[in-house]
């Protein structure tokens, strides 16, 4: 039972690479879908997205930041042991365009939900520009292969110890600086940097997809908890997303939305630290 | 021995007072008297009109008349040759409006039914303890069938292929089998140990079980289509509804299927030993009067909530839950609001608050038959509140029409079949349960698996002739 991780490394301080079997998943997986993950058989089933698959060889990478329990659990899953449920690819692909100009921004660890996007736009002979950014160069991660697949990288962190000091909206003045145009962007990120770039987005006259991040149960349709209203209607991001046009969110209450059990998971977490979970899994 | 007892033996339960600090099963069962007084005054009727109420059609006379001679196994084969989910069925089966209202007793003055489905219960409750397996029926089919979903409709249509001789493999979209019998409804009602023993079964049989496949996202409809000899699709129905009043996004807002779901499948009821959390606390109200509503209703007072509402557009006689379980529910303390519908919900930092209700009145019939609630004109009050769930029903699950196969679909977004057996528009692609009906019964789901796997089994024997020729 379960799906075997075949290799994890950590990219960053708390972000770890996850490689895992689940060639059903691999196979039928497009860029912008992710997977609903469960890491052990008290676990929550959370949704992740999907960094990359090798439909031959069978593995999915997600890339993950221990923020809470399920993640830590995740993450505490040692090389060549299991993880209890995977089910996926869920969500709409991304639609892709073919021969035009796209800005694609990545957030922290949204950078490496960014990444089978720039690799499907590069694949379509788009010509591609990327806004990396991160709290300080150690959490720019990914930065070389993305580098492989665009025509021009931009980085920022908050701090300046690579590229431009500030936030990802930052890097998008200084290519609006430069006069430069883009057919389409795609922006993901923590939900508070995807409503700023969407609003920049916006006063610069470019179409943005920004892939959202609610609390999911199933990730199939079935509970609803993941609602977000979009243009004014209630759209689940399990089925209808999770990738929406940036300028029709209504971010405020995304952000509150994905506060709703912030107390008990901050109870759960605490409760996590004190123990190492993996051995349970075996 | 003829029996003069006018009324069903009583079946005990759990104390009111008690069982709303936990999640245990309310209904304790029948002891082995109780249940022989109880088959007693069943009249062994010839024509025997409650099989005819069966959406699976037990020989219901058959197996009471060995239960009260004593010859449990082979009352217990008898149900389980109609019936693959006995224990189940016998629990949350609306027997009055099925068996139970058929039967000849309660056609007579002051008397009650048999009690069927305790009975029912009973049965396979002593089966579970002395387990007896159906005699191998001769393998009359061969060929390889893709049952989509685990719920009562896939299982039932899954056992009773496999008893034919089919290879059949059920793909699950969630962790663990058993549809809405695990992530619908609650322990105290249906304990999940009870639903895995159901399932374990009929893997028993030979039937392969793949979880985490969402049909129309892991694999395509078409894939199934080419890679089996037919398919099922027991989907249910999936997807939930709001009402989409304003304030329906306030945190403290969700669908019962949410609430359900967090409570029974990820058994919040448990945090933080298990992971997944659920808030309940304050006032909290369920919009809504079916049997869902009530589960809500019953979980959340179990919870950590101050008071429990059901809101209800009608009044009492309207109510479409069972009766059994509104009873259950005013024991147990929840409130019930009638001819209230809630127009507004208001909140403060993003968290519901309080909720604007119209009161409203009876008018003429409408289709269903029922009187329609009519809004009285100003007349809203508002109410404090911390919790709202919403349990008005569910519409069809758009997860499985990414597929590119073109299937039918009626007004409503369920699949269309045409005749008994299930069939869809498309050849050798069957589908039963509420995915067809919209929401409905377990046992009707049940009925819908068991015509279609004698759908299939015309299919693919006629196929098999005709390749043979």
């Amino acid at each position: 039972m379960g799906f075997q991780m075949i290799q994890k490394r950590e990219i960053a301080p708390d972000i770890f690479q996850l490689r895992i079997l689940a060639p059903l998943v691999a196979k039928a997986a497009r860029a912008g879908q992710f997977v609903v993950v469960r890491a052990d058989s008290v676990a929550e089933r959370i949704p992740l997205t999907i960094m990359d698959v090798d439909a031959a060889e069978g593995f999915v990478d997600l890339v993950v930041q221990v923020i809470g329990t399920s993640t830590r659990k995740l993450c505490d899953i040692g090389q060549g042991n299991t993880v209890l449920d995977i089910a996926g690819p869920l969500g709409k692909p991304s639609d892709i365009p073919s021969k035009k100009t796209a800005l694609v921004i990545g957030g922290g660890v949204g950078i490496a939900a960014i990444a089978p996007i720039a690799q499907a736009l590069k694949k379509n002979g788009n010509s591609i520009t990327a806004v990396l950014g991160a709290r300080n160069r150690k959490y720019l991660i990914l930065k070389d292969r993305i580098n492989h697949m665009v025509d021009r990288l931009v980085c920022t962190t908050d701090d300046g110890s690579e590229g431009i000091r500030g936030t990802v909206t930052a890097g998008m003045d200084f290519l609006q600086n430069q006069k430069v145009r883009f057919d389409q962007g795609w922006a993901i990120g923590p939900t508070i940097m995807m409503k700023f770039v969407s609003q920049k987005a916006q006063s610069m006259g470019l179409p943005i997809w920004t892939s959202l991040n609610p609390i999911m149960i199933d990730g199939t349709g079935m509970c609803g908890g993941c609602r977000v209203m979009v243009n004014g209607k209630i759209r689940y991001a399990c089925v209808d997303g999770p990738e929406f046009e940036g300028s029709l969110v209504d971010w405020d209450n995304l952000i509150l939305r994905q506060k709703q059990f912030a107390s008990q998971e901050k109870e759960s977490f605490t409760i996590c630290k004190g123990s190492k979970i993996d051995e349970a899994n075996q | 021995m003829k029996s003069k007892q006018k009324i069903q033996t009583p079946m005990r339960e759990l104390d009111s007072k008690k069982r709303i600090t936990h999640f245990e099963e309310v209904a304790l069962g029948y002891s082995q008297d109780e249940a022989f007084q109880e088959a007693n005054r069943c009249l062994q009727c010839k024509d025997a009109p409650c099989i005819g109420g069966c959406p699976v059609g037990i020989d219901i006379p058959g197996f009471i008349k060995a239960l009260r001679e004593n010859r449990m196994e082979e009352a217990s084969l008898i149900l389980k040759f109609s019936n693959s989910l006995p224990a189940i069925c016998g629990r949350v089966c609306p027997q009055e409006t099925q068996c139970e209202k058929a039967c000849l007793l309660s056609k007579v003055r002051e008397t009650e039914s048999v009690a069927i489905g305790r009975l029912e219960r009973f049965v396979s409750d002593w089966e579970a303890l002395n387990p007896v397996t159906l005699p191998q029926i001769p393998l009359i089919g061969t060929g390889r069938v893709a049952v989509v979903g685990s719920g009562p409709a896939g299982l039932t249509c899954s056992s009773e292929l496999s008893r034919m001789g089919y290879a059949v493999t059920i793909l699950e979209a969630l962790h663990t089998p058993g549809g809405v019998l695990v992530y619908g409804i609650p322990e105290f009602r249906l304990p999940k140990k009870i639903v895995e023993r159901e399932v374990n079964t009929i893997l028993e049989l030979g039937v392969q079980l793949e979880t985490n496949v969402i049909v129309g996202k892991t694999v395509l409809l078409e894939e199934l289509i080419d890679q089996y000899d037919a398919v099922f699709l027991g989907i249910g129905t999936g997807t939930p509804k709001f009402m989409g009043i304003p304030g329906t996004n306030l945190n403290g807002v969700m669908s019962s299927s949410e609430f359900l779901t967090r409570i029974n499948l990820m058994k919040a009821y448990r945090f933080p030993e298990y992971d997944t959390p659920i808030s309940v606390h304050g006032h909290v109200i369920v919009v809504g009067g079916g049997n869902v509503a009530l589960d809500c209703a019953r979980s959340a007072i179990r919870s950590e909530a101050d008071s429990v509402t059901i809101v209800y557009r009608r009044t009492r006689s309207e109510l479409p839950a069972r009766m059994e379980e509104i009873h259950h529910s005013m024991e147990e303390g929840v409130q019930f609001k009638w001819l209230s519908a809630p127009v507004a919900y208001l909140g403060e930092e993003g968290w519901v608050h309080r909720v604007q209700v119209q009161k409203m009145e009876l008018g003429q019939k409408d289709e269903s038959g029922r009187r329609r609630p009519i809004p009285i004109p100003g007349a809203i009050e508002e109410l404090p509140i911390d919790l709202v769930i919403e349990a008005i029903g569910q519409s069809a699950n758009r997860v499985l029409f990414d597929s590119g196969r073109e299937l039918s679909v009626n007004q409503w977004g369920n699949i269309q079949t045409f005749g008994d057996d299930g069939i869809t528009s498309l050849p050798g692609v069957y589908a039963g349960g509420d995915i067809v009906t919209g929401s409905a019964t377990v046992i009707e789901a049940m009925g819908a698996g068991k015509a279609a796997a004698r759908g299939i089994h015309e299919f693919i024997s006629s196929r098999n002739r005709s390749i043979h020729k």
